[in-house]
């Protein structure tokens, strides 16, 4: 498993770095000027110096390389000196600077952060509630109503966009209804009752979106999975050892059934991430999707280049992490 | 997924076995009926087909019946809600909304199918070369992992925001974002197809048929267009249609995000964006062009679903 483990990490850093190259690439050689948003009014020479100024002079390999140094050492470094208070050196290290604000991405992340994980990690712990008692029963009483009606939902929650589930909640239930703010406030602070309900009110409308689009999904896998797992030998064997249907079911085969749904659920998790995007948009919640449209609207390349690595580093590592939970999950397979 | 021999070349041949066997088989059975009988028995992938081929039809012809200029102005009936003249309504600059869902309709619905195409297209040449010379298929199989581990829809909005301009100067303000999307959205969703197809090739070409073409001498490229293609057809033809699905989905996204089709040739995720600045005085103008996406996304993934169920072979002997 260990050693497994190494071989699939050194394998990810030829991964990313070939995938790092490319979202630079494609940054790179874009026919976009940074400095074409600014005043006609600056003279040539200066205009000049301002690409100077944000690292444009050097050729496309050392603003690779230099890009490089920053993130994979001189960022890593930062925040371990935040964490322990250590220092290395001297501390005054180039840092990835955003075009739009001058500060470093990396802290602009940090900002931005908690409010996605708290909409994405909600809505992926929502879905999963709502989906596995779906699929369990859905399974265990195919093609009964329940199993029908549960097919048709996930069927229609898979397919209608998350941007227009939004849009018809806010319809629904903010402008019609009045019952939920159509704006997510993220500057709230719970401090006591009152606020802490409208923390829950106001977070209800953006994780039920994601969390149905999310349980649609999870529901079919976990359907099948029962399905399958439901005509074994195995459970014959415990109804014949005089089982209750309950342990047989919820123990026995659930279990069983679970090992491929989580792993589905890691290897999904950063397409929810990709997902917040649009439903940030709609609730204007100021997480890592706003964030990112804002910079590409506002031509901040470092801060696309960087938000857009830390998508392609979720997705490779969350990979890794559904395939070692495979081999955790389930004694019959090894890697070694 | 397809273990079942289907004869090469796809249908069954007119002449030959088929006539032989007429007398005594009672009705001659074609491959295609089968597939098409297990087709019609899914009622889903029926009312998908039924909905979709209206939504088809509308697209298309219905624009000879509401015969509304989409873009033209009638700044004094803004924001109107559904009427005899307006059947959808229409929006703040007075544009019939009807119309506008029509042309938009046409819009997203070639953007799906020609993306899924190009999507398809991709796709099954690298699976099929992967799949069938062993010596391409580490370095393809490790392209097609690269381009998995790439996070598309950030890079999808970043390629659109830096190349918008230069094909928009290139090819015209609408062909150009057309030419754009179809691409970017093509060449970022090819990557199942290429693994199930891969799969299939390498399960294909240790079988005997293949075996046989190979010792009388047939040259590859004839045994993968002769033998090999057409048994991978099925996965390849549910394949597609979820890729229409997912392509109308990620056009309309990006036009969502504000950055795919503008407001002057718009398509139903734009009209979707627009609308939602004015969604508490016009609701209609988010419910109806949303309705539309939803609707033919799911009935295509209900063709998708009784499809897959029909090409099996396993499910359709039943």
């Amino acid at each position: 498993m260990l050693t497994y483990t190494l071989r699939r990490l050194a394998f990810a850093v030829p991964a990313l770095l070939a995938i790092s190259f490319i979202i630079f690439a494609i940054l790179d050689l874009a026919p976009s000027d940074p400095t074409a948003q600014l005043p006609l009014t600056i003279p040539p020479e200066v205009r000049e110096k301002i690409r100077l100024s944000l690292g444009l002079g050097e050729p496309f390999a050392v603003r690779y390389w230099k890009w490089l140094i920053q993130f994979f050492v001189n960022e890593p470094l930062n925040l371990i000196e935040q964490w322990t208070g250590w220092s290395f050196g001297d501390g005054d290290r180039l840092r990835v600077l955003s075009w739009q604000t001058r500060s470093p991405v990396v802290d602009l992340i940090a900002q931005r952060m908690p409010q996605t994980l708290w909409v994405v990690g909600m809505s992926y712990v929502l879905g999963a509630l709502i989906a596995i008692p779906i699929g369990v029963i859905s399974a265990y009483r195919q093609y009964s109503w329940f199993d029908q009606f549960g097919t048709l939902f996930s069927m229609v929650g898979f397919s209608i966009p998350t941007f227009f589930t939004g849009l018809l909640f806010i319809v629904i239930f903010s402008v019609n209804l009045e019952w939920f703010p159509s704006i997510y406030d993220t500057t709230h602070e719970v401090t006591d009752w009152e606020s802490f309900v409208f923390q829950i009110k106001q977070m209800i409308m953006p994780t039920m979106v994601l969390g149905l689009y999310n349980a649609s999904q999870i529901s079919r896998f976990m359907r099948a999975s029962m399905l399958d797992n439901l005509g074994q030998d195995y459970v014959r064997t415990a109804r014949a050892k005089g089982m209750t249907e309950k342990v047989v079911v919820l123990v026995h085969v659930m279990r069983n059934s679970l090992i491929p749904v989580v792993t589905v659920l890691a290897l999904n998790l950063p397409q929810v991430f990709g997902g917040a995007i649009i439903t940030e948009q709609i609730f204007k919640v100021n997480g890592l999707g706003q964030l990112l449209i804002g910079a590409i609207e506002g031509g901040d390349i470092p801060t696309v280049q960087t938000l857009t690595f830390i998508f392609a580093v979720l997705i490779v590592l969350f990979n890794l992490i559904a395939d070692l939970l495979y081999g955790i999950l389930d004694p019959r397979i090894r890697y070694d | 997924m397809t273990d079942q021999p289907i004869p090469a070349g796809g249908a069954t041949p007119a002449g030959g076995p088929a006539l032989v066997a007429a007398p005594a088989m009672p009705k001659h059975r074609s491959q295609w009926s089968d597939v098409w009988r297990q087709f019609a028995s899914h009622r889903g992938a029926l009312a998908g087909m039924a909905v979709f081929l209206f939504i088809i039809l509308l697209c298309t012809l219905g624009a000879f019946i509401h015969d509304v200029d989409p873009q033209k102005l009638d700044i004094r009936a803004k924001n109107q809600l559904m009427s005899w003249e307006h059947p959808l309504g229409t929006d703040n600059l007075g544009r019939d909304m009807l119309a506008q869902i029509i042309a938009g309709g046409q819009v997203s619905l070639a953007v799906g199918v020609t993306a899924m195409l190009l999507s398809l297209l991709v796709g099954t040449l690298i699976g099929v070369l992967s799949g069938y010379f062993r010596r391409l298929d580490g370095p393809l199989m490790r392209f097609t992992d690269l381009f998995l581990a790439l996070p598309l829809l950030p890079l999808l909005l970043v390629i659109i925001m830096l190349f918008r301009d230069m094909l928009r100067t290139a090819f015209g303000p609408e062909s150009g974002i057309f030419i754009l999307i179809v691409f970017v959205i093509g060449i970022t969703s090819w990557m199942q197809t290429a693994r199930i197809v891969r799969g299939d090739v390498l399960a294909l070409k240790e079988r005997e048929f293949v075996l046989a073409a190979k010792s009388i001498g047939t040259p590859s490229r004839r045994i993968i267009l002769r033998h090999i293609l057409p048994n991978v057809l099925s996965p390849i033809m549910v394949s597609a249609t979820l890729g229409v699905a997912n392509a109308i989905i990620t056009e309309s996204a990006l036009s969502f995000l504000g950055l795919g089709f503008p407001s002057d040739f718009p398509t139903w995720g734009r009209l979707l964006y627009d609308g939602a600045n004015f969604m508490t005085l016009t609701p209609d103008r988010v419910i109806w062009p949303g309705l539309a996406i939803s609707l033919t996304v799911l009935s295509v993934n209900y063709i998708g679903d009784g499809l897959r169920d029909a090409l099996d072979p396993r499910i359709r002997g039943r």
